[in-house]
């Protein structure tokens, strides 16, 4: 019976149009954030990642005030000139003055979003019910969806991954050893702008399925995830981006059982529900085994020192 | 006399493998190394020595120009840094990286190639092999696909040093490589480095234990933000040079 439901809610996939969109276009967006996330949680970047995608919405606001329009292509670029843009500003704040990297990030994040608060809700005010859609990109709307839009996501989803493969290697050691990589003559600055943009595609990406709020967790929960199976980055990379894709997808299934409930915050539970599995299951550095490998650990360590005080006893027997 | 100059000149760049000119470095409005003049003798082993925070660190790396300099000139080999930089090989901190990162000792290693791949290119079954033999003369082709946070603190400093063979350079440049190192990883550290030095290369290192100085080293350079010192060992180490090295901060911050 519960099969069956199941069974149902996934061949949606095949047979209900939206939900395909919905689900693929939750899918590109688990698949490259989950690929870039590993760069962001490996630079120790997790909520560089967070304001990146904050700054983005007075970037959403600023296009439509501007453009007047609501195509997705659009609203994209404006989300992506501000993240991009406050990337940049809390890069150039920490490397110009004495504030520290956290403050600077707290700084760039809470001024973007309370500017696109601000915007957004101007908008709403002085537009009726047509600018109303705007706010959807708070918590994302995978569910409005359509043809066209997965195939842009698609579309900036394809580039970010040829200039991470053509960049692998330096985006590698860059990550890994920034002064070797530097001393070897890779401009260091430049590769850090390039991995900078691309993370700022992903996260536009999911503006449409997630949102600025929840974005920073479909960067760092499938790297967090994967990291956890693997000690390999070509391996994390693949399967985080399997992670992320699979998040998407269960994610996108599970919300349209439903009447309303809203797909970006489910992909996230999703996600969190993997990272959680990881971190108890996984045969190396899960919970589970560390915690039986460290009850074996004791168990032997227990009886070696039984029969040392057992040897003793005998040996004051002896005496 | 002109001729006479520029013969002297010619014959100095073939003694000395860096000249530094007049370098300094300022971070922030700290000055970190102020007008040092020094010569890298090549096929020598040379020790930088001086307090912490006296800039020894900050001098190798101004010789690669990872630091922005304020004034002064390098050369290697007569020419700029990024001109020869195929020339020179670099051994960071041990602790300037996260041991954590998702790699193994052999990838480690194969970095070293990475500025002779040059853009796009990937590593591939040569660089492979190349990397593997430098693992195997540090004594650690076992391990090469041992995941690096699982190396001992000695084994990482072992993975760097093949890294930097894999560089295959003429000066190699190394920030504290003997610093809190096991028995047998100084031991084949200082014995590859003495195989580097017959082959004519110039080894700098900060350096660190001021006991072992005359035993391992044939040059010293003291600095502490200026220059102390610089010569071979038997003339330069001396008690009033290392007092001098070693007081002149407590001078500064009184």
């Amino acid at each position: 019976m519960i099969l069956e439901e199941i069974l149902s809610i996934f061949l949606g996939i095949f047979t209900d149009y939206t939900l395909r969109y919905v689900a693929l276009g939750s899918a590109i967006l688990g698949i490259t954030s989950g690929a870039l996330g590993c760069f962001t949680v490996l630079r120790k970047q997790s909520l560089f990642g967070d304001a990146i995608a904050h700054a983005a919405l007075p970037g959403i606001g600023f296009a439509y005030l501007f453009a007047g329009t609501k195509d997705s292509l659009v609203l994209m670029l404006g989300a992506a000139i501000f993240a991009w843009f406050g990337g940049m500003i809390t890069l150039a704040i920490t490397s110009t003055t004495r504030i520290k990297q956290d403050a600077a990030l707290g700084i760039t994040l809470s001024v973007f979003f309370g500017l696109g608060i601000v915007l957004l809700s101007y908008l709403q005010s002085i537009g009726g019910a047509s600018q109303g859609g705007l706010d959807r990109f708070l918590f994302g709307q995978a569910a409005a969806l359509i043809e066209s839009d997965v195939i842009n996501l698609g579309i900036l989803s394809a580039l970010c991954f040829t200039i991470l493969i053509l960049f692998y290697k330096e985006f590698k050691i860059t990550t890994f050893d920034s002064s070797f990589g530097q001393s070897l003559g890779f401009p260091i600055k430049y590769l850090n702008v390039l991995l900078t943009s691309v993370i700022v595609v992903a996260v536009v990406i999911g503006l449409h399925t997630v949102g600025v709020v929840l974005m920073v967790s479909m960067l760092i929960a499938p790297a967090a995830a994967a990291r956890q199976w693997t000690s390999n980055l070509k391996n994390m990379i693949i399967l985080s981006a399997i992670f992320g894709g699979l998040s998407g997808i269960i994610g996108s299934m599970i919300s349209s059982t439903a009447e309303g409930m809203s797909t970006g915050p489910v992909i996230v539970i999703t996600i969190t529900a993997i990272l959680g599995i990881s971190f108890v299951f996984s045969p190396k550095q899960g919970y589970l085994f560390k915690h039986l490998r460290n009850q074996r650990k004791s168990q032997i360590s227990l009886d070696n020192i039984k029969t040392i005080s057992d040897k003793e006893k005998e040996n004051h027997g002896n005496i | 006399m002109e001729q006479k100059s520029s013969k002297k000149n010619s014959e100095s760049e073939k003694e000395y493998s860096v000249i530094i000119k007049n370098l300094s470095v300022t971070y922030r409005t700290e000055p970190a190394l102020w007008n040092i003049d020094l010569n890298f003798p090549k096929g020598q082993m040379i020790a930088i020595v001086g307090p912490n925070g006296a800039g020894k660190s900050t001098l190798i790396k101004a010789v690669m120009g990872l630091v922005p300099i304020t004034a002064g000139k390098v050369s290697i080999f007569g020419k700029t840094y990024s001109k020869n930089r195929d020339k020179v090989a670099y051994v960071p901190q041990r602790g300037s990286v996260d041991w954590d990162f998702p790699t193994d000792a052999l990838d480690v290693v194969e970095m070293g190639l990475y500025g002779k791949l040059g853009w796009f290119r990937r590593p591939n079954s040569k660089t492979r092999n190349l990397a593997r033999e430098c693992l195997d003369k540090v004594g650690l082709s076992n391990y090469a696909d041992r995941q690096i946070g699982q190396l001992s603190g000695g084994q990482q400093q072992r993975v760097f040093l093949a890294r930097a063979l894999a560089q295959d350079a003429q000066i190699y440049l190394m920030d504290e490589p003997l610093n809190g190192v096991d028995v047998i990883t100084e031991k084949t550290i200082l014995s590859i480095l003495e195989n580097l030095k017959k082959e004519g290369k110039t080894i700098v290192m900060v350096h660190h234990e001021l006991q072992t100085v005359d035993k391992y080293f044939d040059w010293v350079v003291m600095v502490n933000r200026n220059l102390i010192a610089n010569g071979p060992i038997k003339e330069v180490f001396t008690k009033i040079n290392l007092d001098r090295t070693y007081q002149e901060k407590q001078r500064m911050s009184i």
